[in-house]
């Protein structure tokens, strides 16, 4: 009985898989391609430009980061982030744009429910696992980095 | 009392209750939609003059509510009890926005399929004399069910194909009594209560292909109790199938040999124009089938151009816990059966 269900559920999902419409992967990686490049290449240019204004390197590139965490705060303040990432997809979101929309979303979305159990514990509600999972990652490269060190690898 | 039930699942209504009076609001996108000259009124923006969404959708709640009494010249007082529902947490639109009634209320949640749920209990509490006049109201907000089943408003993600657009706005209708008239009346004669039916779907931005076969269950246990063809009706008109889930309940039914593809059509893909509104596979949520009824069924009934319809709205039955849990999507689908007549 179990396993004739399981059959049956299985034939119901390929027969969902079959009518339900998607996305087309090629078509969104290439606007992902093209938009999270361009992205990429105004930073590059921010970069280069603060740098010519005779900013030492890590200062500008801190700079940069900035104005594109800024940018895309006020962007997500004014609600014009979704049209974006409707496009973008992946391009919008990988960069350091997507970071600061997704938290400046939960901040706007949850000021109703306080400054503590609000904003406070919401904030980061979508960035959390990104932030909790990168630190993890970046402490287990880390430590095999400084083994290899150690071990004269590297 | 037996004699009132027929077959398995369904309810035949011994004095069929009338459908006196009724209403549908909703936000402006509805009102930009196709049967937006319809409503009762479209709000000017989204918050309804409150300062949340949750607040905003129990604004509408308690403004159909308001309106169908006063379409229907029907004092709240007269009002026995209330059945109505959300899709909030604990219910929340209803409670805050039916508290200043000071009516009796019960509070239901069958998902998007509430309304169907409600009118089929209001129609028993009438028809068993438990009230004389009692309502039956539903509604849901794009931005507070955005914000309890999936993320932030302003948060840009890519919304599947598959997805559906929760409808903003609220239905009520006000079911009482059936005295004759003489002019044409809309009365509720039987329902079928849904059963929960779980095809194994985990995919909730899939929600068609998670209620449809609840739908395929709820039309069938109908037909099969009372043995009448889907013939017998102008329209079969689900709640929030969509596009992919119609196409699913029409095959399914197919499959039992029963063709509902020249009556069937869904609220949900009557109460947005896909094509310039963006919203994917449809409307969806408790207010979509609400607002369709009040706005576009119930007209369309009195005005004589349909008689009998088997209104069934559907509902997917899960929280961002069971989702996460990684449980199914199982579905539930209320029919109900109104009959326009003298």
């Amino acid at each position: 009985m179990e396993e004739k269900k399981k059959n049956a559920q299985k034939a119901y999902q390929a027969y969902v898989d079959q009518v339900t419409p998607k996305h087309s992967c090629l078509k969104n990686s290439l606007y992902a391609f093209i938009s999270g490049g361009l992205i990429c290449a105004t930073g590059q240019g921010l970069l280069n430009f603060f740098e010519y204004m005779g900013v030492p390197h890590d200062i500008a590139s801190n700079y940069m980061t900035l104005l594109l965490i800024l940018t895309s705060v006020i962007l997500t303040g004014f609600n014009l982030t979704t049209p974006i990432a409707k496009f973008a997809g992946a391009g919008f979101l990988v960069p350091i744009t997507g970071f600061a929309n997704s938290v400046t979303a939960c901040a706007i979305e949850y000021k109703k429910e306080g400054q503590v159990f609000g904003v406070g514990s919401k904030i980061f509600t979508i960035a959390g696992p990104v932030i909790l999972y990168g630190i993890v990652t970046s402490a287990f490269f880390g430590t095999i980095f400084y083994l290899l060190l150690l071990t004269g690898w590297v | 009392m037996k004699q009132q039930r027929i077959g398995k699942r369904t309810i035949r209504f011994r004095c069929p209750p009338s459908i006196l009076a009724w209403s549908g609001i909703v936000g402006q996108k509805e009102g930009e939609g196709p049967l937006g000259s319809c409503f009762d009124r479209v709000g000017q923006d989204a918050m309804f003059g409150e300062k949340t969404w949750e607040a905003a959708e129990s604004a509408m709640q308690k403004e159909a509510i308001e309106t169908a009494l006063k379409k229907g010249n029907i004092r709240k007082e007269d009002i026995d009890c209330i059945f109505a529902g959300d899709l909030l947490g604990q219910l929340i639109a209803t409670s805050f926005g039916l508290a200043d009634f000071s009516i009796p209320l019960f509070g239901v949640y069958g998902a998007c399929s509430t309304m169907g749920e409600s009118m089929g209990l209001a129609a028993m509490a009438v028809d068993g004399g438990y009230a004389q006049k009692a309502a039956a109201v539903t509604s849901s907000h794009f931005a507070s069910a955005e914000k309890t089943f999936r993320f932030p408003l302003d948060y840009g993600n890519q919304r599947p194909l598959s997805a559906t657009w929760t409808v903003t706005g609220s239905g009520a209708v006000i079911i009482g009594e059936y005295h004759p008239s003489g002019q044409r009346q809309v009365r509720i004669t039987a329902m079928t209560a849904g059963r929960i039916v779980d095809y194994g779907i985990k995919d909730s931005m899939n929600m068609g292909a998670c209620m449809a076969p609840a739908a395929a269950d709820t039309l069938t246990a109908y037909l099969n109790d009372t043995g009448e063809d889907a013939e017998s009706f102008d329209k079969i008109i689900t709640g929030d199938l969509g596009y992919i889930g119609q196409k699913i309940l029409i095959d399914l039914m197919r499959k039992k040999n029963i063709d509902i593809s020249l009556q069937h059509t869904d609220c949900g893909i009557e109460i947005y124009d896909k094509e310039t509104q963006d919203t994917h596979a449809g409307g969806s949520g408790c207010g979509c089938s609400a607002v369709t009824l009040t706005s576009w069924i119930l007209p369309r009934m009195l005005s004589g151009e349909w008689r009998r319809v088997f209104f069934m709205p559907t509902g997917a039955l899960l929280s961002p816990i069971s989702f996460n849990e990684g449980q199914s999507v199982p579905g539930i689908a209320h029919g109900i059966v109104l009959e326009a007549g003298v």
